[in-house]
This record gives structure tokens, sequence and C-alpha cells, in this order.
């Protein structure tokens, strides 16, 4: 329950959110680290206060932090990394293929929106007809 | 005895493909096996069902729902399976001469072995549950069989026309089985009609029971899929669009009026208003028909009609009436579908303007037709005039004041319409004048082959059963009784008799008769009449306008929703997170106590930094800068997390940043310097605020979840084991590879598929030029 954590976690999020929103996948990729980063931090938060490292038989005194958070956001900070560095792939061979970075929409579904104005159009055809 | 029977028929059904492949039509014999031995058993039990004895047999299928496997045979059930099952009988025996040999008719077949079942469930079944499960898979095997000719469109159009109706009244009456049986607080049948629920909910459950029957048994304004239904071969016409399925509609309404009539001031005037309005429109549109067939749907939706006023009364005598008819009109209507089937089969035409002398070339034919439609029609010594009389007996003293003299109208009325249109099928499909060779054909009928004896011997069974019942009712008096006995106590008491005596009753006979001769002699003006009269709005063409309106609908909701853009789908996604758990969080729960602003000034200054460093990221126009503040952020965190006292994590954050960065750097040198100017699609104003909802709800939500921690952690035993059990003191590392060492496995594995992808991505994305 420590507020400036809460509110950083908060930024963390709100900034991750709004890099995701864009079409641009290099800021996507940056957008989903910072939000990593949020969600770490999150998983620590809601492990307590702080604490003296989970070591035991190490320096300092007083109560341990809780180390199970921790083991939890160890791996997620890896796992964000494997992630990263595969969109960061994609990004390269965007590249190589288009040369841009930008997230098309999608074809498929373009194509169902296409279909369904072509309908109504031939609807109102057919009405302006008979 | 009773799932035993049902298995036989799944059974069969399953065996029929098979089976048909080698017997050919044959087959029908060997499925004529189940409704046979069904029809057979049911007598046996006879004796002991009429009295008032019902035999059940429960099996408990998912206890949880209170949905059992509850059958029961009482005298009603007993009376439908006397149809089902005997009628079905015949049926199978009568396909085995209208088929010629074709792929495909042990499909069919097992199909129409396989809708005798369901049907036999609707009717044997006591648990709502049960009846809805059996109701729709009679709608299931008879869109199969109305579609049989799936090569023709307008036969499938039919099948779908028909799922489509049954299958959305089918689904109210789910919704109305639900309300009811939670209501009454059991599913069972029997249960809720010995103590029925009352109240509104309950009423509006009715309604949407009644919505189902209505839909099943082809009552306006759901009339229309029964005429489009003919598409089915005739025998499927005869079965399930005249004797069985579409009477599974009255037989819910039977089996409810005795208990809500009374207790729902709106059951009457709506059952018995539909049942009426449905008599006279389908009575009406069969006088136009020219195809035989046609003809006898409209008068099968006529004559539902009919049904649906007598027993959706909940008056003992209408009741019994309406069991009445019920039994008369299988026997009869079965057998004019099979008439017209054979008719159809000999002269390749339906058309009543082409057919002329068929009655002088296959006379035993249209014997059985007349003696058919004449019960149909009410004329006396047969079974069908005993049910009219009964019905005219009944509303007469049935003390419904205005409601009931106008019930009492229609149905005369409509009986009126029914001699009309009965005297039509007869003359026009086997009289002598009417053939003129109409729209351009030759006339057809005096050297058409006569068919084989056995091919008519099914429909002239049900002709002898007619006239048998008519001259002597007490062949068919008990189970009548029986069956309105098991609905109401009190409407077992009734017999039907020939002669009532001269009564007001044998007048409103007479008067239909004299009525509808004089309609069959003025039929050249009825038909100039209605002719003026075609072009009124019609039920079809609300339900194609609507079914194009929903597909419309769909196009456009497809979309604005499914529009290919990312963002747009991420947004929505975002929104209603904050929608649903948002609006839980801001007004279910309380901030915890316990908040400090930091555990000490360095981590304020820390976090500063990082927020400052993260708007940076946002708001950068390179792309080197972009990673430079992403940098910061993860370097900013590295140091929190040494403040928390997660030193572990801190080193893992600082290897992993760093190398992240290496990469970036890698990637980005290939890219354009700065970012493309945003095309405003979803709007940055939005953008904006869906981040901002999105960072107040986590910031809210982790204060809220960091207050949760009531119960004592897990991480304790983890505390005190480290050492004495994995030897180990650092226990964050402990945790990874030993207490959650499958977890690591499985992290592990992520990491090499994605270093797998990257690879492959990389090599893969290299272009011509760059190669060799």
């Amino acid at each position: 329950m420590i507020l400036v954590l809460a509110v950083l976690v908060g930024v963390l999020y709100a900034v991750g959110t709004y890099l995701l929103l864009q079409r641009t996948l290099t800021r996507v990729v940056i957008g989903l680290a910072i939000m990593g980063h949020g969600a770490n931090l999150l998983l620590l938060l809601a492990g307590g206060r702080a604490g003296r490292a989970p070591i035991v038989d190490g320096p300092g005194g007083g109560a341990f932090a809780d180390p199970l958070p921790q083991a939890l956001a160890l791996t997620a900070i890896v796992i964000t990394f494997g992630i990263t560095a595969f969109l960061l792939a994609l990004a390269y061979r965007s590249w190589l293929l288009r040369s841009d970075d930008e997230v098309e929409d999608d074809v498929e579904d373009r194509r169902i929106a296409r279909l369904a104005r072509r309908h109504d159009e031939a609807r109102r055809h057919d009405e302006d007809d008979s | 005895m009773l799932a035993l029977l049902l298995g036989l028929h799944a059974v069969l059904a399953l065996a029929a493909p098979a089976l048909g492949r080698r017997l050919g039509p044959r087959v029908f014999l060997v499925c004529a096996l189940a409704p046979g031995a069904t029809a057979a058993w049911a007598a046996t039990q006879a004796a002991g069902v009429l009295d008032g004895s019902a035999t059940t047999q429960v099996i408990s299928w998912v206890p949880g729902l209170g949905l059992d496997l509850a059958l029961r045979l009482d005298g009603f059930a007993l009376l439908m399976v006397a149809l089902v099952s005997g009628i079905g009988a015949v049926i199978f025996a009568y396909s085995r001469w209208y088929f010629s040999p074709r792929p495909g008719l042990g499909r069919f077949a097992g199909v129409l072995t396989a809708f005798a079942g369901s049907m036999l469930g609707v009717v044997l079944a006591d648990n709502l549950l049960l009846i809805y499960v059996f109701w729709e898979l009679t709608s299931i095997t008879s869109y199969l069989l109305i579609g049989f000719e799936d090569e023709k469109g307008s036969a499938r159009a039919a099948a779908l026309q028909a799922i489509l109706v049954t299958g959305a009244g089918g689904l109210a009456m789910l919704a109305g089985f639900v309300l009811v049986g939670q209501a009454a607080g059991t599913y069972s049948l029997s249960g809720i009609l010995a103590d029925p629920p009352g109240g509104g909910v309950v009423g509006a459950g009715l309604v949407l029971v009644l919505l189902g029957a209505c839909t099943k048994s082809a009552q306006v304004p759901f009339h229309f899929w029964l005429p489009a239904a003919m598409a089915a071969p005739t025998p499927v016409s005869a079965y399930l669009h005249s004797a069985t399925m579409v009477k599974a509609g009255v037989y819910l309404i039977a089996r409810l009026a005795p208990a809500f009539a009374a207790g729902h001031a709106f059951w009457r005037p709506l059952v018995m208003g539909l049942g009426v309005a449905t008599m006279l429109v389908g009575g009406w549109r069969a006088l136009r028909q020219h195809d035989l067939k046609l003809l006898l749907a409209y008068g099968t939706v006529s004559q539902l009609g009919f049904m649906v006023v007598l027993v959706g009364a909940g008056i003992p005598e209408l009741t019994f009436a309406g069991a009445a008819l019920i039994v008369a009109h299988g026997l009869f209507k079965a057998a004019l579908f099979m008439v017209v089937g054979i008719v159809d089969h000999q002269a390749h035409t339906r058309d009543l303007r082409v057919l002329s002398g068929l009655g002088r070339r296959m006379p035993g034919v249209a014997a059985v037709a007349a003696v058919a439609a004449a019960s149909m029609a009410g004329v006396p010594l047969l079974l069908g005039f005993l049910s009219k009389e009964a019905a005219y007996e009944a509303l007469l003293h049935a003390h419904l004041g205005v409601g009931g003299a106008l019930a009492l109208a229609g149905v005369v009325a409509g009986s009126v319409l029914t001699f009309a249109y009965g005297a039509r099928f007869v003359l026009g499909g086997f009289g002598a004048g009417s053939g003129q060779g109409a729209g351009g054909h030759d006339p057809v009928g005096p050297d058409v082959p006569r068919p084989a004896p056995a091919f008519v011997v099914p429909a002239a069974l049900l002709a002898v059963l007619t006239v048998v019942a008519g001259v002597a009712p007490a062949v068919v008096d008990p189970l009548v009784g029986g069956g309105a006995g098991a609905l109401d106590p009190a409407a077992g008491k009734a017999h039907l008799a020939l002669w009532h005596g001269f009564t007001l009753t044998l007048g409103l006979s007479v008067l239909t008769l004299a009525a509808g001769a004089l309609l069959v002699v003025g039929a050249g003006a009825v038909e100039r009449f209605q002719g003026r009269l075609a072009g009124a709005p019609s039920a079809v063409g609300v339900y194609s306008s609507a079914l194009a309106g929903l597909s419309r609908l769909a196009d456009r909701v497809t979309a604005v929703l499914q529009n290919g853009s990312l963002p747009v789908y991420l947004g929505v996604i975002l929104l209603t997170v904050l929608a649903l758990p948002g609006l839980t969080l801001l007004t279910r729960t309380r901030l915890p106590g316990g908040i400090v602003v930091g555990e000490s000034p360095l981590q304020v200054v820390v976090a500063g930094v990082v927020l400052v460093a993260a708007v940076g990221a946002a708001f950068a126009h390179r792309r080197f800068a972009a990673v430079l503040f992403l940098g910061g952020v993860g370097y900013g965190v590295a140091v929190l997390f040494v403040i928390q006292g997660a030193p572990d994590l801190a080193l893992t954050q600082l290897l992993v940043e760093t190398l992240a960065v290496v990469i970036f750097v890698l990637v980005l040198r290939h890219l354009p310097e700065r970012f493309e100017p945003s095309v405003w699609r979803l709007g940055q104003a939005t953008r904006v605020a869906v981040a901002g909802g999105v960072g107040v709800f986590v910031a809210a939500f982790s204060l809220v979840a960091a207050g949760a921690r009531t119960a004592e952690p897990v991480s304790g035993a983890y505390l005190e084991q480290a050492v004495p059990e994995a030897g180990g003191h650092n226990v964050v590392n402990v945790i990874l590879v030993d207490f959650r060492a499958f977890d690591t496995l499985g992290e592990i594995t992520v990491l090499t598929v994605a270093a797998l992808g990257i690879v492959s991505l990389v090599q893969a994305g290299r272009r011509p030029q760059d190669r060799a």
C-alpha cells in the first residue's frame, strides 16, 4: 500500500496503453515493454510493504519481503523480454518486406465490411429500379 | 419398457442407411418394426391405462438440473401413441410402395424412424426439459425430411423456413418451461399439473410456451411454414404434417389447458381466438388451391385451429370433443394425404384442373378419398361427424359468454369451409367434369396406370377404421374417453353418440352441411371473389422481410464491429475492462487503511524519474529517443526493486534491460529515424482518454489488491523450508529452481520457442539480393 508505487503503476499502464493503441509497430513494442514494467511492479506491490531481501541468514534485520511475488515477477521479466525480442524480429521482417513497420488493418475484415457496403448499395439499386 | 421402445427407434434409425443399400424401398418394412412394436405394446397396456393407472419409468439423467428421463404412459399419451405409432406403422408400409429404388432412401428411412421415436418421446415425456429435447428433435428430423430432395432450391428453402419458425418457437418455449418449472419447484409435468403454480411470472412463462406450441401447430400467424413444407415427399406430409408433429403443439396445449385456462384471464381469449382465426384462414385459403396437396395442407392448418379451440378451452366437454377430433383427424387426414401420394405417383400431377376421370380409373382410391373427405366434412355415420357433433354440443353449453358464442360461430363457419374444400378435393381430384385441361395442359385421367393393391391398402385401412368407428362409436369411445379423462377427470365421463335427438346441435350440423353444399354449388363465384382479394399482406411476406432485415443488420453490425483496425479492437476490449470490472471497483470497494506515501524519500525520487521517462517514451518523435526513455524506465524500475527488497529482480532487470536496448538498436538502425505522423483513425483524444482511464483503474486496483492481504501468505512455508529441504539460502532462487521448478521449465520453453521464431524470422526475411 505504497501510494507512490501505485501511482507509478497507473502511469506505466496508461503510457503502455497509449502506445499499444498506435499503429507503428515500434511504438507498440515499446508500449508492451512499459506495460510489462508496470505489471512487474504491480506484482511486487501486491506482496505488501518492503522488507529484508528474502535470503536466509543474509545481512540486515527486520521482516523478510514476500519472496513469492518476487519469483513471479522474475518469471514475468524474462517472458516480457522474450516477447519484446520476438516482436522486434517481426518489426524487422515487416521492414524487410515493406520498408515500414506500420500495423495494417486486417485485410480479411476490411473485405467483409466492403461486402456489407456492396450489399447495401445493391439493395438501394434494386429499390430504385422497382 | 418405454425407454426400450425409444431405444429400438434409435437403433433402427442408425441401421437404416446401411439396410437401405441392400433392401431398397423394403427398408421401410424393417423400420416399421419400431412403431409397430410400440403400437402393439401400447395395446397390451390399454386396458389398465385407460382405467386411469399410468405406466411410468424414470431413469435419472442430470439430477442437478432436475432433468430425468421420466416417461409416463397415461390415457392421453396412449391416444397419442395410437396415432404416432399406429398411423406411423401404416405410413411406413405405404412408403415401401410410394418410393422407387433411389440413392439416399436408407438415410431417409432412418430419419423418418428417428422422427417417429422423437415424436413418441414428446408424448411420453413427463419432464418439461425432456419434452423440449424431444420437441427439438422432431424439428430437426422434420427439417431433414422436408429437405430430402436437396437438389431442389425450393425444398431447401421450405426446410429452412420450417426449422427457423418452429425452432424460434421452441426456444421461446424452453424459456417458458424454465419460468414455469422454477415457479413450480419441479420440472415434472404431472407434478406441475397436479399442483399448478400461479402468478404473473407463470403467466409470462405460459405465453412463451404457447408461442412454441403455436409455431409447431401452425397457428396464425405462423401457419405459413406448413404449406411450404409440402415440398417433402408425400409420406412425410401424411405422417408429420397431418397426423403427428403438427399435433405436438395441440398436445401441449391440451395438457396445460385444464390446469391453467381458468386461472389466467388471457388464456381463453388468446388460445381460442388464435384457434378460430387459424381455422377460418386455413379453410379460406384451402378453397383457392389447385394443388391437391396444398389444398390438404391449408385444410390441415384449419383443422389444427379447430383442435386448438377445443383442447385449449380447458372445459371438460370441449376437451373430450378435442380428443375425439385428434383421433378422427389423424385417421382421415393421413388417408387423404396417402391418396394424394397415390394420384401423384400414378398420374404425375396433383393439379385438380388437369386431373379428369380418375374416379372411374381407380374407383377404390376414389372411395377411400370420398370416405375420408366426408369424415372431415362432418357427414353422418363417420368418425368426423361424431367429433364435430361433440364439439358443437360442448360449445353450445360451455357458458363462455360472448366469447363462447363467437367461438361457436367461428367453428361453424370454419366447418362450412371444411365441407366446401373437402368437396373440392374429391370432385376436383376424381370427378369427371373438372378436368378441362386448364393452363394449356391436356387432361390427365382415363389412361393412368392403376396402383398396386398393396399401395392402396394402408389408406383403405384408415378409411375403414373411420367408417367402423363412425357407425359403432363404442369401438373408439374408450380410447377417446380414457384420453380425455387423463387430461381432466371430468372429461372422461362424456361419451360419443350417433344420435343426440332433435336438438340445436343437430340443427347446426344440418346448417353446416347445407351451407357447405351451397359453397360447392357456387364454387365459381367464390373463386372469383377470392381472386379479387388476392394481394393482401401475407405472413410469408413478413417472414421473408424479417429474414432479409436480419441479414442486413448482421452485415452492418459486422462492418462496424469487425472493421479490421487493431487499435479499435484493443480500444473496445479496454473500454469493456473499464466498464465492467472498473465500475465494480468504483462502486463496491473502499480504499484500505494503512496507505503510506513511500518507503523512503529515495523511492519517491526514483519513482518520479521513472514517471518522467515513461511519459517521454510516449511522446518522443524519434525512435532512438523513445528507446532510450524505455531504457530509463527499465533501469529506474531496477532501483525500485532494490528499495523494495528484491535484489534478484534488480539484477535480472538490469541484464534484461541492457540486452533489450541492444536488440532495439540493432533493429532500429534499419528503420526511419522519426515515427510516421499518426493517421487519425481513433483520434488522439480518444487514445489519451482510454489510456488515462486504464491508468486510474490499475492504480486503484493495485491499492485495493495490496490491501487485500488478509490471509497468511504461503511464502512463510517457503522461507522455513528453503534451507532444510532445498539447501538454499536465497529463497527466490529456491522457489524458481526447486519448489516451482516446472514453472521455470515452462518459462524456458517459451524463451526457446521465441528464440526459434526470431531466428527463422530474421533468416527467412532476407531479401533475394542479400543472399549468396
